[in-house]
């Protein structure tokens, strides 16, 4: 049944992706699945090979045949980056007589050999209107069979974003789940010492390279966090040191102010819809939560409480808020009816629990704990149950999920030393499951990260 | 002692002033024949002046800044227990010389920060850094200082006073500023 799911879906994404159907898909059962849950343990052999394309073929940036070799390179590290495959060593690969010919037609029986369970093979070639135009296939090399083939046509310059895409196609075609690999983070880049800390907005591909600053580090900016179109960002940003909550457009740079008001708005997330930013206002000593409709302006209150209620953040079906309040005697995770009724805590752990953040699934809620002097992230179901904890450091914070939920990025801070030395602040990701925890690597020191959604 | 012999040397300058001044405007393009003559003259109200009207500059020692409100309070801070915000005994006596400053200088215009240490999330130590600097304002106003000259502004944990990990630092950054604008 679910099986049948998978072919529907994937049926139509063929249709709105591809210019043209590459092949047929035969109907037939897959033979290889990954498990999301215990892939970790045990994970995918695949082969990955290079996309054939014309050495003689140059373009801005090196010959076709070398973008085919760099696309399979991004999309080795996509899925090795995820836990859940393991490349089978290229250096292994038995060569094929005419290459071009077996794309088509794989040896089956020389990959087995090798000990690959499944291949991607394809190719890449110029277009006379300069653009590329890439094929791929993905192979059940144990059922002799194709999952799956796509074909996409893009300009040379984007020759990253088909890689991510076929990423995206061969995770969702073998884990049964949607990709987040052409996706984008938004994240605060840090540098200087502590007691007068610079910090940037910066924004990046989910593997770390297209990486553009978006502000000159003048001010202070705190806990961006995306539009579901990716093309927006909401963060606070302490200029005229007055801290508020401020747009920024990604396409046009443009940056504005949200509201009126008078007191410090902080702790912004946008409404899954996109039509309304959720944040918390500081005034006079006391935090409630707010939320203000982006076309009209309108401001409704959705707390009133002399408690600090702060990181909101909507269910994904918007019809409930889980927020972080003092309300109880400590900090601890509460969830309330999107119009602000129905305020019930969650979290009855030891400790302190923050930074509540529902996943896109909707299933589970991701937080920050502090207990006994260590910060931990971690997630729970939105009724308070299954509390599972993925990672522990000095300091653990600020969790953000992949649109699929099935990893989560984080922040980490190193601690300071006898003589003062540490203080590192980096990007990290940990599985659902808790294990394939890796750091990110960015330009300069890193915290607040946000994932985008996929980008479409 | 020393502020009288500051007080002739002040009067002895003045008078050297004053002296070269008077050549300046009586010889119009002459040469004084007995320029050291008046020099004696000058010297007798220097003795004669009373060391009160020396002293009398208040401004000089006490002006509207951030350093004389530092002395005047210690450095101008209130420190907070971990995830507090209710003023100490010692907070609250720091906080009447600070507002004692601020009756006397009643023209100063400040803001109070709020700070915290890196022991909490960011969002929530925006809201208790808030909590802090309403804390310290509330108390100021209590003791008298006019509202309105009072901003006052939460930096959460992103500016520490010193780095470390550790109570001796973290005590040290959970705290209330009050900056001279």
């Amino acid at each position: 049944m679910k099986y049948m799911e998978i072919r529907v879906r994937l049926c139509k994404i063929l249709i709105l992706i591809m210019a043209g159907i590459a092949v047929a898909v035969p109907v037939v059962n897959a033979k290889i699945v990954v498990d999301v849950n215990r892939g970790h343990a045990d994970p995918l052999p695949i082969a990955i090979t290079d996309l054939i394309g014309n050495e003689s073929d140059i373009i801005s940036g090196g010959s076709v045949k070398n973008y085919g070799q760099r696309i399979a390179l991004v999309v080795k590290a996509d899925l090795t980056r995820s836990g859940l495959f393991q490349m089978v060593d290229s250096a292994a690969f038995i060569k094929s007589a005419n290459p071009l010919t077996t794309l088509r037609n794989p040896n089956f029986n020389n990959w087995k050999a090798i000990g690959a369970q499944a291949l991607m093979n394809g190719s890449i070639s110029l277009q006379e209107d300069g653009r590329l135009k890439v094929e791929f296939r993905l192979w059940d090399v144990l059922g002799s069979n194709q999952l799956t083939g796509l074909r996409y046509f893009t300009s040379p310059k984007n020759w990253r974003r088909i890689a991510h895409l076929i990423s995206d196609a061969i995770y969702k075609r073998l884990t049964g789940e949607s990709g987040y690999f052409d996706t984008r983070v938004v994240y605060i880049s840090e540098s200087g010492p502590a007691t007068a800390r610079v910090k940037r907005l910066a924004i990046m591909d989910q593997d770390g390279h297209n990486h553009v600053f978006l502000t000159n580090g003048k001010n202070l900016v705190l806990t961006p966090r995306f539009s579901p179109t990716a093309q927006e960002i909401t963060y606070l940003s302490y200029f005229d040191d007055n801290p508020r909550v401020y747009l920024y457009n990604i396409d046009s740079g443009k940056q504005e102010i949200l509201g009126d008001f008078p007191g410090m708005t902080f702790a912004p997330r946008f409404s899954p819809d996109g039509n309304k930013v959720i944040m918390s206002q500081a005034f006079k000593g006391n935090s409630d939560i707010y939320v203000m409709e982006l076309t009209t302006r309108r401001i409704q209150r959705l707390t009133s409480h002399t408690a600090i209620d702060t990181s909101p953040s909507y269910s994904p079906d918007s019809r409930y808020v889980t927020f972080n309040s003092d309300r109880g005697g400590s900090q601890q995770i509460y969830v309330m009816d999107a119009d602000g009724k129905n305020i019930k805590r969650i979290s009855f752990g030891k400790g302190r629990y923050s930074t509540p953040v529902w996943s896109p699934r909707g299933d589970l809620i991701a937080f920050t704990r502090q207990y006994r002097g260590k910060f931990y992230i971690g997630v729970m179901r939105p009724d308070g149950s299954g509390e599972r904890l993925l990672s522990e450091s000095y300091l653990d914070e600020g969790p953000t999920w992949t649109p699929n939920g099935r990893v989560i990025m984080y922040f980490r801070q190193q601690p300071y030393d006898s003589r003062g030395r540490g203080g590192e602040t980096q990007l990290w990701t940990v599985d659902l499951t808790g294990y394939n925890e890796r750091q990110m690597i960015t330009p300069l020191d890193a915290s607040d990260p946000a994932w985008s959604p996929l980008i479409r | 002692m020393l502020e009288k012999m500051n007080g002739v040397k002040y009067w002895a300058l003045i008078g050297a002033v004053l002296l070269l001044n008077a050549c300046a405007n009586s010889n119009t393009g002459t040469v004084p024949d007995t320029p050291t003559d008046p020099v004696v003259e000058t010297q007798e109200p220097v003795v004669a002046e009373p060391t009160e009207d020396v002293t009398t500059e208040p401004m000089m020692e006490d002006p509207d800044t951030q350093e004389s409100l530092d002395a005047a309070s210690g450095g101008a801070l209130v420190y907070f227990g971990y995830d507090r915000y209710d003023l100490t005994a010692d907070g609250r006596s720091g906080l009447q010389t600070q507002a004692a400053w601020l009756v006397a200088h009643a023209s100063v215009k400040v803001t109070v920060e709020g700070h915290c240490d890196e022991r909490g999330t960011r969002e929530y130590n925006l809201a208790l850094g808030d909590r802090r600097a309403n804390s310290v304002k509330n108390y100021l106003v209590a003791l008298g200082v006019d509202p309105s000259r009072i901003h006052t502004v939460s930096y959460g944990k992103e500016r520490p006073a010193v780095t470390g990990s550790g109570e001796s630092s973290w005590s040290q950054n959970r705290r209330g500023y009050t900056r001279v604008n």
